[in-house]
């Protein structure tokens, strides 16, 4: 089940792999995106770290991880079709995955409903 | 609670993001968003509403003269319903504001200034001319930019007139009926033209020119990556009280007659340390940057050379949608200004390529007549 965070990356996790990305709303209040800087595979970091900055025609805005872990895959997608991220922000355009180390962080976060009734606010 | 402008309602109805800019919400980009905007404008005609900058009528005998005891431009020069692009200066020759000063007449001179130094500008000016001269604020008067290369077809049916002016030129036209000031300016670095129009007319100005196919509203945001791919400046980015007219590559604004051995040299603040730097030189420049790879060196991003010494900073940047890759405006080390230099610019501790670069990125296109 997809859950959303504060700072509006959403998280999957299938086992101890998470796919992270940012919501459907974030990507909106973005606009056009010219460029992911993404992390490199391997790096270990740490719950709420910068991991990824998206950069869009007026500014860059950082993506921070909601848990801890191991950097294992990136969007490669991405480096030719950065706009991906504006299209299917929730679906083709997420950004990275990761080996949890400490799954915890993940249940405060909220649910579709909680996170649509946060951006309302 | 912020400044409305007489289109802030129409922004609204078009669906515009909002922001928050020099005491006034603005629309920041409409539902294309910025990047599709910014290239609607390049290739048929962009509509800005440009309201928020001020908008001051100085009337009074003697103006020129005047004038140029505050700004280095020739005005004893202009003709009736020429503009010039000058600056407000203070005695270190620091920059104050930048502005454009239209001659309506020899008694009557209309002056755009930014919107967030208007009040400072009106002060300014009120306490830098002498007696009668007067300094009225244009209240609610809206002011609108239409630009780029159809701007002229577009105001071909609206006022066949405008057609005659080339770059820099202004008049009195009827548009819908009402006496509006036109000239043929902006700063995208497209032909285009700017209306300054009375409230009452100006929403229903902007609807006209919005129904036509070829005119697409423009937010802020595409009016900042016009203006840098155009080379152009941003008062209190790429010029403040700190940078001097050279250090700005605005040496041009310091007309010749104004100049050492000039007809009327000196007279305006800071003379002395402007022509110290016509002299000595200077130690930084303002430069163009074009960034390789995708990622913008935006405003603050540290320069350096292939040393990794700290050699500038950069003061404006983004992407450049035109050109499809990142561009910048830095202060440099003058030894390192020359075109083709290879500098780095470090964005979240990586080194970027970036190359000085002659501007502007992307051609003007004024009507020169």
């Amino acid at each position: 089940m997809k859950k959303y965070a504060e700072e509006h990356e959403w998280v999957e996790l299938d086992g101890d792999t998470a796919v992270i990305g940012i919501s459907a709303y974030a990507a909106e209040q973005l606009g056009d995106l010219v460029y992911a800087d993404l992390p490199d595979v391997g790096r270990e970091v740490d719950a709420g770290e910068s991991v990824v900055a998206l950069e869009s025609v007026k500014t860059a805005s950082e993506v921070y991880t909601p848990c801890s872990g191991k950097i294992t895959a990136v969007n490669e997608s991405l480096g030719d079709d950065p706009e991906l991220v504006s299209r299917e922000p929730e679906g083709g355009g997420w950004l990275f995955k990761m080996q949890v180390s400490d799954p915890a962080p993940l249940e405060s976060l909220m649910d579709q409903a909680a996170y649509e009734e946060f951006t309302k606010q | 609670m912020a400044d409305k402008t007489a289109l802030h309602g129409l922004h609204l109805e078009l669906g515009a993001k909002m922001t928050p800019f020099a005491g006034y919400d603005m629309p920041l980009h409409y539902k294309d968003g910025m990047k599709r905007e910014h290239l609607h404008c390049r290739e048929a005609a962009g509509l800005f509403d440009v309201s928020h900058m001020g908008q001051f009528m100085v009337s009074g005998p003697g103006l020129a003269q005047a004038l140029e005891a505050m700004v280095p431009a020739d005005l004893e020069a202009l003709a009736d319903n020429q503009q010039v692009y000058t600056l407000f200066l203070n005695e270190g020759g620091g920059i104050l504001d930048d502005l454009i000063i239209t001659r309506w007449s020899e008694e009557r001179f209309f002056v755009v200034v930014n919107a967030a130094c208007k009040r400072q500008d009106l002060e300014h000016l009120r306490q830098g001319l002498p007696e009668p001269i007067s300094v009225e604020e244009m209240g609610q008067q809206a002011l609108l930019a239409l630009q780029g290369p159809k701007a002229p077809e577009v105001m071909q049916g609206l006022a066949p007139d405008s057609l005659k002016l080339s770059f820099m030129r202004g008049a009195h036209l009827p548009l819908l009926d009402t006496e509006c000031y036109v000239t043929r300016s902006g700063y995208t670095g497209e032909d285009g033209f700017e209306i300054s129009a009375p409230p009452a007319v100006a929403e229903r100005l902007a609807r006209h020119l919005l129904d036509l196919d070829e005119v697409a509203p423009m937010g802020l945001g595409a009016r900042d990556s016009l203006r840098l791919e155009a080379g152009l400046c941003l008062y209190g980015h790429d010029m403040n009280t700190e940078t001097t007219p050279l250090e700005a590559s605005l040496a041009w604004t310091v007309a010749k007659d104004r100049r050492q051995g000039g007809g009327r040299p000196g007279g305006f603040p800071g003379a002395e340390r402007i022509f110290q730097h016509m002299a000595d030189g200077v130690a930084r420049k303002r430069v163009g940057l074009k960034v390789t790879g995708r990622v913008p060196a935006r405003e603050g991003a540290e320069l350096q050379d292939g040393q990794g010494k700290a050699v500038g900073t950069v003061c404006s940047g983004g992407f450049a949608p035109s050109l499809g890759q990142p561009v910048a405006m830095a202060y440099v080390d003058l030894g390192l200004a020359k075109p083709d230099t290879e500098l780095q610019a470090m964005v979240r501790d990586k080194a970027h390529p970036a190359t000085v670069t002659k501007m502007p990125f992307v051609p003007h296109r004024y009507h020169h007549g």
